[in-house]
Protein backbone atom coordinates (compact mmCIF):
# COMPACT_ATOMS: atom_id res chain seq x y z
CA UNK A 1 0.00 0.00 0.00
CA UNK A 2 1.58 3.22 -1.02
CA UNK A 3 0.34 6.50 0.39
CA UNK A 4 0.32 9.95 -0.86
CA UNK A 5 3.28 11.91 -1.83
CA UNK A 6 4.21 14.26 1.13
CA UNK A 7 7.87 15.63 -0.28
CA UNK A 8 9.41 14.42 3.42
CA UNK A 9 10.59 11.57 2.80
CA UNK A 10 9.09 8.28 3.41
CA UNK A 11 10.51 7.60 6.64
CA UNK A 12 8.68 10.10 8.35
CA UNK A 13 5.10 10.12 9.70
CA UNK A 14 2.00 11.41 6.85
CA UNK A 15 0.24 14.05 8.01
CA UNK A 16 -3.48 13.82 8.63
CA UNK A 17 -5.58 15.28 5.96
CA UNK A 18 -7.69 18.83 8.06
CA UNK A 19 -11.34 17.70 7.93
CA UNK A 20 -13.51 19.54 6.02
CA UNK A 21 -16.49 20.71 7.38
CA UNK A 22 -19.64 23.25 5.98
CA UNK A 23 -17.06 23.23 3.05
CA UNK A 24 -14.64 25.44 4.77
CA UNK A 25 -11.31 23.64 5.88
CA UNK A 26 -10.54 23.55 9.46
CA UNK A 27 -7.00 23.08 10.31
CA UNK A 28 -5.49 20.23 12.58
CA UNK A 29 -5.19 20.67 16.69
CA UNK A 30 -1.93 19.27 16.22
CA UNK A 31 0.92 20.60 14.05
CA UNK A 32 1.51 17.69 10.92
CA UNK A 33 4.60 16.68 12.41
CA UNK A 34 3.45 16.45 16.16
CA UNK A 35 4.36 12.59 15.76
CA UNK A 36 8.10 13.51 15.85
CA UNK A 37 7.74 16.04 18.25
CA UNK A 38 6.30 13.18 20.75
CA UNK A 39 9.03 10.83 21.23
CA UNK A 40 11.56 13.52 22.17
CA UNK A 41 8.61 14.96 24.05
CA UNK A 42 8.40 11.47 25.90
CA UNK A 43 12.02 11.07 26.41
CA UNK A 44 12.84 14.21 27.72
CA UNK A 45 9.37 14.01 30.25
CA UNK A 46 11.35 10.26 30.90
CA UNK A 47 14.68 11.73 31.81
CA UNK A 48 13.66 14.81 33.88
CA UNK A 49 11.76 11.99 35.62
CA UNK A 50 15.08 10.46 36.24
CA UNK A 51 16.88 13.03 37.19
CA UNK A 52 16.67 13.17 40.68
CA UNK A 53 17.62 16.76 42.62
CA UNK A 54 18.27 17.31 46.06
CA UNK A 55 15.29 19.33 47.54
CA UNK A 56 16.66 21.84 50.00
CA UNK A 57 13.40 21.39 51.73
CA UNK A 58 15.17 23.50 55.24
CA UNK A 59 15.61 26.95 54.33
CA UNK A 60 17.46 28.79 57.32
CA UNK A 61 15.30 29.91 59.79
CA UNK A 62 12.68 32.64 58.40
CA UNK A 63 14.78 33.59 54.57
CA UNK A 64 11.70 32.45 52.72
CA UNK A 65 9.05 34.21 55.19
CA UNK A 66 11.13 37.36 55.75
CA UNK A 67 11.30 38.35 51.96
CA UNK A 68 7.46 38.11 51.77
CA UNK A 69 7.07 40.05 54.76
CA UNK A 70 8.91 42.91 53.56
CA UNK A 71 7.60 42.78 50.34
CA UNK A 72 3.88 43.10 51.43
CA UNK A 73 4.37 45.75 53.90
CA UNK A 74 4.78 48.40 51.40
CA UNK A 75 1.98 47.17 49.23
CA UNK A 76 -0.46 46.56 52.56
CA UNK A 77 -1.40 49.88 53.10
CA UNK A 78 -3.10 51.81 49.94
CA UNK A 79 -1.38 55.00 52.03
CA UNK A 80 1.80 53.93 51.42
CA UNK A 81 0.82 52.85 47.89
CA UNK A 82 -0.97 55.80 46.56
CA UNK A 83 2.39 58.32 47.55
CA UNK A 84 4.40 55.75 45.73
CA UNK A 85 2.87 54.91 42.82
CA UNK A 86 2.43 59.14 42.90
CA UNK A 87 6.19 59.46 42.46
CA UNK A 88 6.39 57.38 39.65
CA UNK A 89 3.52 59.25 38.10
CA UNK A 90 5.23 62.78 38.86
CA UNK A 91 8.62 61.51 37.76
CA UNK A 92 6.88 60.68 34.50
CA UNK A 93 5.58 63.81 34.02
CA UNK A 94 8.76 65.73 34.66
CA UNK A 95 11.20 63.20 32.24
CA UNK A 96 14.99 62.66 32.67
CA UNK A 97 16.33 62.85 34.38
CA UNK A 98 13.51 63.15 37.51
CA UNK A 99 11.96 60.09 35.56
CA UNK A 100 14.81 58.27 37.71
CA UNK A 101 16.02 60.26 40.61
CA UNK A 102 13.27 60.84 42.22
CA UNK A 103 12.08 56.57 42.38
CA UNK A 104 15.96 56.52 43.36
CA UNK A 105 15.72 59.14 46.05
CA UNK A 106 12.24 57.81 47.32
CA UNK A 107 14.11 54.14 48.56
CA UNK A 108 16.91 55.73 50.33
CA UNK A 109 15.73 57.97 51.98
CA UNK A 110 12.91 56.14 53.14
CA UNK A 111 15.78 53.39 54.52
CA UNK A 112 17.10 56.27 56.67
CA UNK A 113 13.67 56.76 58.05
CA UNK A 114 13.44 52.99 58.67
CA UNK A 115 17.07 53.10 59.89
CA UNK A 116 16.01 56.21 62.46
CA UNK A 117 12.73 54.40 63.94
CA UNK A 118 14.91 51.34 64.61
CA UNK A 119 17.52 53.43 66.54
CA UNK A 120 14.99 54.42 68.32
CA UNK A 121 14.79 58.03 67.04
CA UNK A 122 11.19 59.22 67.25
CA UNK A 123 9.24 61.48 64.72
CA UNK A 124 5.96 63.40 65.51
CA UNK A 125 3.23 63.22 63.34
CA UNK A 126 4.30 60.01 61.30
CA UNK A 127 0.48 59.24 59.78
CA UNK A 128 -0.14 63.12 59.25
CA UNK A 129 2.96 63.42 57.24
CA UNK A 130 1.99 59.92 55.35
CA UNK A 131 -1.22 61.61 54.76
CA UNK A 132 0.44 64.75 53.62
CA UNK A 133 2.48 62.93 51.25
CA UNK A 134 -0.18 61.64 48.89
CA UNK A 135 -1.35 64.86 49.36
CA UNK A 136 0.45 66.81 47.81
CA UNK A 137 2.21 64.43 45.51
CA UNK A 138 -0.91 63.61 43.65
CA UNK A 139 -1.70 67.59 43.44
CA UNK A 140 1.99 67.87 41.85
CA UNK A 141 0.86 65.47 39.32
CA UNK A 142 -3.03 66.59 39.38
CA UNK A 143 -1.61 70.29 38.29
CA UNK A 144 1.75 68.91 36.42
CA UNK A 145 3.65 70.99 38.81
CA UNK A 146 7.51 71.59 37.03
CA UNK A 147 9.56 72.64 40.27
CA UNK A 148 13.55 72.35 39.65
CA UNK A 149 14.89 69.14 40.20
CA UNK A 150 16.24 69.86 43.52
CA UNK A 151 13.32 71.04 44.88
CA UNK A 152 11.14 67.89 43.68
CA UNK A 153 13.74 65.52 45.08
CA UNK A 154 13.89 67.12 48.51
CA UNK A 155 9.82 66.88 48.56
CA UNK A 156 9.77 63.53 47.99
CA UNK A 157 12.96 63.07 50.22
CA UNK A 158 11.07 64.75 52.73
CA UNK A 159 8.12 62.73 52.84
CA UNK A 160 10.24 59.07 52.31
CA UNK A 161 11.18 59.66 56.02
CA UNK A 162 7.63 59.23 57.51
CA UNK A 163 6.72 56.33 55.16
CA UNK A 164 10.00 54.58 55.94
CA UNK A 165 10.13 55.37 60.24
CA UNK A 166 6.35 54.12 59.92
CA UNK A 167 7.49 50.64 58.06
CA UNK A 168 10.64 50.33 59.76
CA UNK A 169 10.30 48.97 63.15
CA UNK A 170 7.60 45.94 61.86
CA UNK A 171 9.64 42.90 61.60
CA UNK A 172 7.86 39.94 62.46
CA UNK A 173 9.77 37.52 64.91
CA UNK A 174 11.72 35.10 63.72
CA UNK A 175 12.19 36.31 60.44
CA UNK A 176 15.98 37.35 58.42
CA UNK A 177 16.53 41.53 58.76
CA UNK A 178 17.98 41.39 55.56
CA UNK A 179 16.10 39.66 53.45
CA UNK A 180 12.93 41.71 55.04
CA UNK A 181 14.83 44.92 54.31
CA UNK A 182 15.68 43.66 50.56
CA UNK A 183 12.04 42.90 50.20
CA UNK A 184 10.69 45.90 52.01
CA UNK A 185 12.62 48.22 49.00
CA UNK A 186 12.19 46.25 46.07
CA UNK A 187 8.41 46.39 46.84
CA UNK A 188 8.40 50.28 47.14
CA UNK A 189 10.71 49.93 43.91
CA UNK A 190 8.10 48.26 42.02
CA UNK A 191 5.79 50.81 43.10
CA UNK A 192 7.80 53.47 41.45
CA UNK A 193 8.22 51.49 38.33
CA UNK A 194 4.22 50.43 38.11
CA UNK A 195 3.70 54.54 38.76
CA UNK A 196 6.56 55.53 35.34
CA UNK A 197 4.62 52.71 33.69
CA UNK A 198 1.26 54.38 33.90
CA UNK A 199 2.81 57.47 33.30
CA UNK A 200 4.12 56.59 30.05
CA UNK A 201 0.39 57.27 29.14
CA UNK A 202 1.47 61.55 28.96
CA UNK A 203 2.93 61.14 25.80
CA UNK A 204 -0.40 61.22 24.59
CA UNK A 205 -3.10 64.00 25.00
CA UNK A 206 -6.00 61.93 26.30
CA UNK A 207 -2.69 60.20 28.65
CA UNK A 208 -1.79 63.78 30.02
CA UNK A 209 -5.54 64.11 31.04
CA UNK A 210 -5.86 61.02 32.66
CA UNK A 211 -2.25 61.16 34.38
CA UNK A 212 -4.25 64.29 36.25
CA UNK A 213 -6.91 62.74 37.37
CA UNK A 214 -5.02 59.83 38.56
CA UNK A 215 -2.99 63.02 40.24
CA UNK A 216 -6.74 64.02 41.65
CA UNK A 217 -7.57 60.50 42.54
CA UNK A 218 -3.95 60.32 45.02
CA UNK A 219 -5.21 63.54 46.55
CA UNK A 220 -8.81 62.74 47.38
CA UNK A 221 -7.19 59.53 49.11
CA UNK A 222 -4.67 61.47 50.90
CA UNK A 223 -7.32 63.67 51.85
CA UNK A 224 -9.29 60.26 53.42
CA UNK A 225 -6.92 59.43 55.24
CA UNK A 226 -5.62 62.71 56.68
CA UNK A 227 -9.42 63.04 57.73
CA UNK A 228 -9.03 59.67 59.48
CA UNK A 229 -5.70 60.31 61.30
CA UNK A 230 -7.49 63.76 62.55
CA UNK A 231 -10.90 62.30 63.48
CA UNK B 1 4.11 3.74 5.59
CA UNK B 2 1.88 5.70 8.33
CA UNK B 3 1.22 2.45 10.47
CA UNK B 4 4.63 2.17 10.87
CA UNK B 5 6.00 5.10 12.21
CA UNK B 6 2.84 5.28 14.55
CA UNK B 7 2.67 1.78 15.74
CA UNK B 8 6.76 2.59 16.90
CA UNK B 9 5.52 4.01 19.46
CA UNK B 10 4.09 1.90 22.35
CA UNK B 11 7.41 0.13 21.76
CA UNK B 12 8.82 3.18 22.90
CA UNK B 13 6.96 4.25 25.60
CA UNK B 14 7.30 0.57 26.84
CA UNK B 15 11.19 1.00 26.66
CA UNK B 16 10.80 4.10 28.37
CA UNK B 17 8.62 2.80 31.21
CA UNK B 18 11.12 -0.32 31.94
CA UNK B 19 13.76 2.69 32.04
CA UNK B 20 11.80 4.70 34.76
CA UNK B 21 10.87 1.48 36.56
CA UNK B 22 14.60 0.65 37.70
CA UNK B 23 15.95 3.76 38.29
CA UNK B 24 19.55 4.38 39.39
CA UNK B 25 19.93 5.41 42.76
CA UNK B 26 18.89 9.26 43.71
CA UNK B 27 22.34 10.53 45.54
CA UNK B 28 20.29 12.98 46.58
CA UNK B 29 22.89 13.93 49.25
CA UNK B 30 25.81 13.41 47.06
CA UNK B 31 27.87 11.77 50.04
CA UNK B 32 28.79 8.91 47.29
CA UNK B 33 29.80 10.89 44.78
CA UNK B 34 31.81 12.73 47.15
CA UNK B 35 30.40 15.67 45.04
CA UNK B 36 28.55 17.04 47.84
CA UNK B 37 30.70 19.47 49.40
CA UNK B 38 31.07 21.28 46.18
CA UNK B 39 27.44 21.58 45.83
CA UNK B 40 27.42 22.84 49.23
CA UNK B 41 29.63 25.44 48.98
CA UNK B 42 28.33 26.83 45.45
CA UNK B 43 24.51 26.66 47.16
CA UNK B 44 25.75 28.09 50.54
CA UNK B 45 26.55 31.12 48.32
CA UNK B 46 23.34 31.00 46.17
CA UNK B 47 21.55 31.43 49.16
CA UNK B 48 23.20 33.80 51.44
CA UNK B 49 22.60 36.97 50.56
CA UNK B 50 25.06 38.65 52.68
CA UNK B 51 27.35 37.14 50.37
CA UNK B 52 25.33 36.91 47.39
CA UNK B 53 23.89 40.65 47.00
CA UNK B 54 27.22 42.79 47.64
CA UNK B 55 29.26 40.23 44.84
CA UNK B 56 25.95 41.25 42.32
CA UNK B 57 26.41 44.77 42.80
CA UNK B 58 30.43 44.56 42.29
CA UNK B 59 29.68 42.58 39.02
CA UNK B 60 27.37 45.26 37.87
CA UNK B 61 29.20 47.97 38.91
CA UNK B 62 32.46 46.64 37.32
CA UNK B 63 30.36 45.95 34.25
CA UNK B 64 29.05 49.62 33.91
CA UNK B 65 32.30 50.89 34.29
CA UNK B 66 33.61 48.66 30.70
CA UNK B 67 35.20 45.33 29.87
CA UNK B 68 38.39 45.22 31.65
CA UNK B 69 37.13 45.77 34.85
CA UNK B 70 34.63 43.46 34.53
CA UNK B 71 37.18 40.94 33.78
CA UNK B 72 39.71 42.29 36.58
CA UNK B 73 37.34 41.76 39.19
CA UNK B 74 36.25 37.99 37.31
CA UNK B 75 39.30 37.07 38.58
CA UNK B 76 40.41 38.79 41.39
CA UNK B 77 36.93 38.15 43.34
CA UNK B 78 36.91 34.63 43.16
CA UNK B 79 40.97 34.17 43.54
CA UNK B 80 41.22 36.44 46.72
CA UNK B 81 37.54 34.90 48.29
CA UNK B 82 39.50 31.46 47.98
CA UNK B 83 42.85 32.71 49.31
CA UNK B 84 41.01 34.34 52.27
CA UNK B 85 38.72 31.14 52.33
CA UNK B 86 41.78 29.07 53.00
CA UNK B 87 42.73 31.29 56.32
CA UNK B 88 39.43 31.41 57.70
CA UNK B 89 39.47 27.24 57.73
CA UNK B 90 42.69 27.54 59.85
CA UNK B 91 40.87 30.02 62.25
CA UNK B 92 38.26 29.44 64.91
CA UNK B 93 34.54 29.65 63.70
CA UNK B 94 32.96 33.40 63.53
CA UNK B 95 29.82 34.71 62.51
CA UNK B 96 29.70 37.20 60.17
CA UNK B 97 28.92 40.67 61.24
CA UNK B 98 25.44 42.25 60.38
CA UNK B 99 27.37 45.73 60.33
CA UNK B 100 29.98 44.44 58.36
CA UNK B 101 27.73 43.04 55.50
CA UNK B 102 25.62 46.62 55.71
CA UNK B 103 28.54 48.27 55.20
CA UNK B 104 29.29 46.06 52.04
CA UNK B 105 25.76 46.72 50.82
CA UNK B 106 25.67 50.60 51.36
CA UNK B 107 29.26 50.46 49.83
CA UNK B 108 28.99 48.41 46.57
CA UNK B 109 24.90 49.64 46.23
CA UNK B 110 26.25 53.46 46.45
CA UNK B 111 29.11 53.25 43.84
CA UNK B 112 26.82 51.09 42.00
CA UNK B 113 24.05 54.02 41.44
CA UNK B 114 26.49 56.68 41.88
CA UNK B 115 28.29 54.87 38.45
CA UNK B 116 31.40 55.89 40.76
CA UNK B 117 34.24 56.58 37.62
CA UNK B 118 37.01 54.31 40.13
CA UNK B 119 40.28 53.86 38.78
CA UNK B 120 41.12 49.94 37.44
CA UNK B 121 43.75 49.53 40.50
CA UNK B 122 41.48 51.26 42.97
CA UNK B 123 38.78 48.30 41.77
CA UNK B 124 41.06 45.87 41.92
CA UNK B 125 41.68 46.33 45.50
CA UNK B 126 38.15 46.85 46.50
CA UNK B 127 37.43 43.90 44.81
CA UNK B 128 40.27 42.12 46.90
CA UNK B 129 38.98 43.22 49.61
CA UNK B 130 35.60 41.89 49.36
CA UNK B 131 36.98 38.43 48.14
CA UNK B 132 39.46 38.44 51.08
CA UNK B 133 36.89 39.55 53.86
CA UNK B 134 33.76 37.22 52.81
CA UNK B 135 35.90 34.45 52.21
CA UNK B 136 37.30 34.44 55.58
CA UNK B 137 34.06 34.57 56.88
CA UNK B 138 32.60 31.74 55.05
CA UNK B 139 36.32 29.92 55.45
CA UNK B 140 35.85 30.10 59.51
CA UNK B 141 32.34 28.51 59.04
CA UNK B 142 33.02 25.17 56.79
CA UNK B 143 35.00 23.22 59.43
CA UNK B 144 37.80 21.38 59.25
CA UNK B 145 39.90 21.60 55.83
CA UNK B 146 39.49 18.87 53.52
CA UNK B 147 36.09 19.19 52.54
CA UNK B 148 35.63 22.96 53.74
CA UNK B 149 38.54 23.23 50.83
CA UNK B 150 36.38 21.46 48.03
CA UNK B 151 32.85 22.97 49.14
CA UNK B 152 35.16 27.02 49.23
CA UNK B 153 36.13 25.87 45.85
CA UNK B 154 32.18 25.41 45.02
CA UNK B 155 31.60 28.28 46.56
CA UNK B 156 34.63 30.26 44.40
CA UNK B 157 33.22 28.76 41.43
CA UNK B 158 29.57 30.15 42.17
CA UNK B 159 31.10 33.57 42.64
CA UNK B 160 33.31 33.34 39.61
CA UNK B 161 29.95 32.23 37.37
CA UNK B 162 27.85 34.80 38.57
CA UNK B 163 30.44 37.53 38.20
CA UNK B 164 30.66 36.37 34.98
CA UNK B 165 27.01 36.45 34.25
CA UNK B 166 26.34 39.85 35.64
CA UNK B 167 28.94 41.64 34.22
CA UNK B 168 29.16 40.74 31.15
CA UNK B 169 25.24 41.13 31.00
CA UNK B 170 25.37 44.78 31.57
CA UNK B 171 29.17 45.27 29.62
CA UNK B 172 26.77 44.87 26.45
CA UNK B 173 24.03 47.19 27.43
CA UNK B 174 23.70 50.43 25.59
CA UNK B 175 20.41 51.48 25.65
CA UNK B 176 21.02 54.53 28.62
CA UNK B 177 17.30 53.48 30.32
CA UNK B 178 18.87 49.83 30.64
CA UNK B 179 21.84 51.30 32.31
CA UNK B 180 20.00 53.19 34.43
CA UNK B 181 17.73 50.86 35.43
CA UNK B 182 20.86 48.64 36.34
CA UNK B 183 22.16 51.60 38.83
CA UNK B 184 18.73 52.00 40.49
CA UNK B 185 19.08 48.22 41.36
CA UNK B 186 22.29 49.92 43.26
CA UNK B 187 20.54 52.40 44.80
CA UNK B 188 17.92 48.94 46.30
CA UNK B 189 20.96 47.15 47.60
CA UNK B 190 22.20 50.47 49.30
CA UNK B 191 18.85 51.13 50.64
CA UNK B 192 18.93 47.85 51.99
CA UNK B 193 22.62 48.18 53.84
CA UNK B 194 21.22 51.04 55.56
CA UNK B 195 17.35 49.48 56.78
CA UNK B 196 20.45 46.62 58.02
CA UNK B 197 22.24 48.86 59.86
CA UNK B 198 19.69 49.97 61.33
CA UNK B 199 18.42 46.29 62.29
CA UNK B 200 22.22 46.07 63.67
CA UNK B 201 21.87 49.01 66.13
CA UNK B 202 18.77 48.11 67.38
CA UNK B 203 20.33 44.54 67.88
CA UNK B 204 23.02 46.49 69.64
Amino acid sequence: MKGPATGVGSAGPLPVPAPVASGKRIGPLLPANSDRLLLPGIATLVFLLLSVQTAFAHVQNGEAAGFLSGFRHPISGLDHVLAMVAVGLWGAQLGAPAIWLLPVTFPMVMAVGGMLALMGVGLPGIEYGIAASAILLGAAVMFEVRPPLVVAATLVGGFAIFHGHAHGTELPPGQSPLLYSMGFVMATGCLHAAGIGIGTVHRWAWGKKLLRLAGAVVTGGGVFFLWKALA
Amino acid sequence: MKGLATSRLPIYALGGLAVAMFPAPAEAHLNSTGMGPIYDGLMHFFLSPEDLVPVLALALWTGLRGASYGRRALFVLPSTWLLGGLLGSTASATNGSAVLSSIWFLLLGGLLAADAQLSLRVITALAALVGMCHGYVNGTGMGPPGAATVALLGLVLAVFVLVAIAAAFVVRLRAEWARIAVRVAGSWIAASGLLLLGWAARRG
